[in-house]
């Protein structure tokens, strides 16, 4: 495989089709460009959320009123609540890397349906904007939390009803994205790759993308049932209507578990592809992590009720929540000793890709370990709606979605633009932000298991320590993301220019140019029998 | 590709699976005038049901459909059952 840096004038990004400047873009049906659509509306979605994540953490830095009071606080957590889930860590890594990484990595010059690809870009942005109107008009910003518990969902007198059909109009894009990849990946794999030589960023891909056929239709539905509710009164949820706000419950999390996998999937493709490239070795139980990746989508979607177990479900279906939930871990666990097995013995080569990848797993231990505890339904009684729970929630979803896809962005930044950041930044850019996640989120494994509610502007003064300390965190890990943003913004057009394969990974997306032709292949690859995507010498 | 089989369905079937479709929907809607109790709510699923499955065969192209493609639909369903079967674990034993 050639190292050269090759100069391809027909590369994706000054590519002039049809439609020239922003239309070129936002008109687009290439994979390439959609991907990046994605990545630049979700990086401003994510300043804005993490923005309010900050105003929350000065709120909470002393006791009593800091910078805002009860009811302003109760909306900047229901907003950054939404804003993180739906717009930033549900489509993540799929809508981005999948769609600018899948056509390459299986051989494809474009996914299945690429008109309907670009729709489900404009449903991302028609249900950006419909969230955003509800907080910008009407009678107040929604303050239900990013969940819309029922029965507060329709008694709030704020301005729920845009929130709610964003959201709805969020799922279809999703909807759309995994029945894209669904069918691309059964139809559209070069001739050789077979089920057991696909990538394992692609399996993972493919296990989300039934995730989000299955699952997103029932939050669809549940919140329209919620907007008749608030509108019409019908009695579903409602208790004193005859209905039961516990069916919500069950129905929104029926989606929002599976949702977490959603998540956390594809970030756990994205680390089983960091990990042989930077060992240099093919990846340790090939076949095992695939069939965790499955197991994990599967029982992953029948573990929704341990969100529940204060709520009055019960006893059997407690039960029985809790022994699958304990189940979940063993799937997860087998890809934790695959990656360090991958990693024993292999030609470690410490760059910045890796080092996300190894913190990764740092974080994601601690996160799902923190799982367990509230997956035990006694310890659950005690830390249900404490601090407790946003941090494990932060350690799985920041800590491992979020480090996923900053190991991502490294690890395919030379493909994507053809130029190569600046390494030192990079490698401070993790450290700054590593520090300040660990001292943001871990003093509220302590102040949680201390007793410290979550969702309240004020807390008692014996609190106050651990709060400080998270505060400053937040401070910490705000100058890693500036650092992280700086560099890579920079180095997208004034890098040095990228090699083909800068990391000696043996995927096929690293056999075409960087940046990748428009087309991505002259002629579609043929995979030999000795071929696959870990063949490390 | 040329060797797949290819399934030309007449219009008359799709209009025979449509007026079917059509009728039990208004049967769906006029099983409520009738007093039935909680068996109207089974009697509201099983007219879903047997639309669904006319949707799936002769819409949807089910019926001429390769065995594993078949099985893909059968496994949804029955996650779908699941799920239901799951959720009132809570309802039944409350």
């Amino acid at each position: 495989m050639s190292s050269i840096a090759i100069e391809n004038e027909a590369n994706y990004l000054k590519y002039k089709g049809r439609y020239k400047g922003l239309l070129g873009w936002i008109l687009s049906t290439d994979h390439k460009r959609i991907g990046l659509l994605y990545l630049y509306s979700m990086a401003v979605m994510f300043l804005i959320g993490a923005g309010l994540g900050l105003a929350m953490r000065f709120e909470l830095l002393a006791p009593g009123k800091t910078v805002m009071d009860a009811q302003a606080y109760n909306a900047t957590f229901t907003v950054h609540g939404v804003i993180m889930i739906f717009m930033v860590v549900i489509p993540g890594l799929p809508a981005v890397f999948g769609n600018f990484f899948l056509p390459l990595m299986i051989g494809a010059k474009d996914v299945a349906f690429p008109r309907l690809n670009l729709l489900s870009w404009w449903f991302f942005i028609i249900g950006i904007f419909l969230v955003l109107s509800a907080l910008l008009f009407g009678s107040g910003t929604p303050d239900t939390g990013w969940t819309f518990y029922a029965p507060y969902s329709f008694r709030t007198g704020t301005n729920l009803l845009p929130a709610i059909f964003g959201a709805f109009v969020l799922g279809f894009s999703s909807i759309l994205t995994g029945l894209n990849f669904l069918v691309t990946i059964h139809r559209m794999r070069c001739p050789g790759m077979k089920w057991t030589k696909m990538p394992l960023f692609v399996w993972t891909l493919y296990g989300t993308a039934w995730i989000q056929l299955l699952a997103t239709p029932v939050v669809g539905i549940t919140l329209v049932l919620v907007a008749l509710e608030r509108l019409f009164s019908v009695g579903i949820f409602d208790p004193a209507l005859g209905g039961d706000p516990i069916l919500y419950q069950h129905l929104f999390w029926i989606y929002s578990h599976p949702a977490v996998y959603v998540m956390i999937l594809p970030a756990l493709g994205v680390i089983s592809e960091i990990i042989p490239t930077f060992s240099q070795k093919h990846i340790f139980g090939y076949k095992a992590i695939i069939a965790s990746t499955m197991a994990i989508a599967f029982v992953g979607y029948l573990v929704w009720g341990h969100h529940m177990f204060t709520a009055g479900m019960s006893g059997t279906a407690q039960y029985y929540f809790s022994l699958l939930t304990f189940l979940v871990a063993v799937p997860s666990a087998i890809k934790v000793f695959n990656w360090i097995s991958t990693m024993y013995k292999g030609s470690i080569n410490l760059q910045t890709p890796f080092l996300w990848a190894v913190s990764f797993i740092f974080v994601f231990m601690i996160g799902g370990l923190s799982g367990l505890v509230l997956g035990a339904l006694a310890a659950n009684i005690h830390v249900h709606d404490t601090a407790f729970v946003v941090a494990h929630f932060h350690y799985i979803v920041f800590g491992g979605t979020g480090f996923a896809f900053l190991g991502a962005i490294h690890y395919w930044f030379p493909k994507i633009y053809g130029r190569m950041y600046d390494k030192s930044w990079a490698n401070i850019g993790w450290a700054v932000f590593f520090i300040g996640f660990l001292t943001l989120y871990t003093p509220m494994f302590y102040l949680g298991l201390m007793g410290q509610p979550r969702r309240y502007y004020d807390y008692l003064a014996e609190f106050h320590g651990g709060n400080i300390l998270a505060t400053i965190g937040s401070w910490i890990l705000a100058t890693g993301i500036i650092i992280i943003f700086a560099n890579l913004i920079r180095s997208a057009s004034r890098g040095e220019k990228a090699v083909m394969d800068p990391w000696h990974s043996k995927t096929l997306e690293w056999t075409v140019p960087s940046p990748p032709p428009v087309e991505n292949f002259d002629e579609i690859p043929v995979l030999e029998e000795s071929d696959g995507p870990y063949n490390y010498k | 590709m040329s060797s797949e089989r290819n399934h030309i369905v007449p219009y008359k079937t799709y209009v025979f699976v449509l007026l079917a479709l059509i009728a039990l929907t208004l049967s769906s809607i006029a099983i409520t005038t009738i007093e039935l109790g909680g068996l109207a709510y089974a009697g509201a699923l099983v007219f879903a049901i047997v639309k669904s499955f006319l949707v799936l065969t002769w819409f949807m192209h089910l019926k001429y459909d390769k065995l594993y493609i078949i099985l893909w639909v059968v496994f949804v369903f029955a996650i779908l059952l699941v799920t239901v079967v799951v959720t009132f674990l809570d309802y039944l034993y409350r």
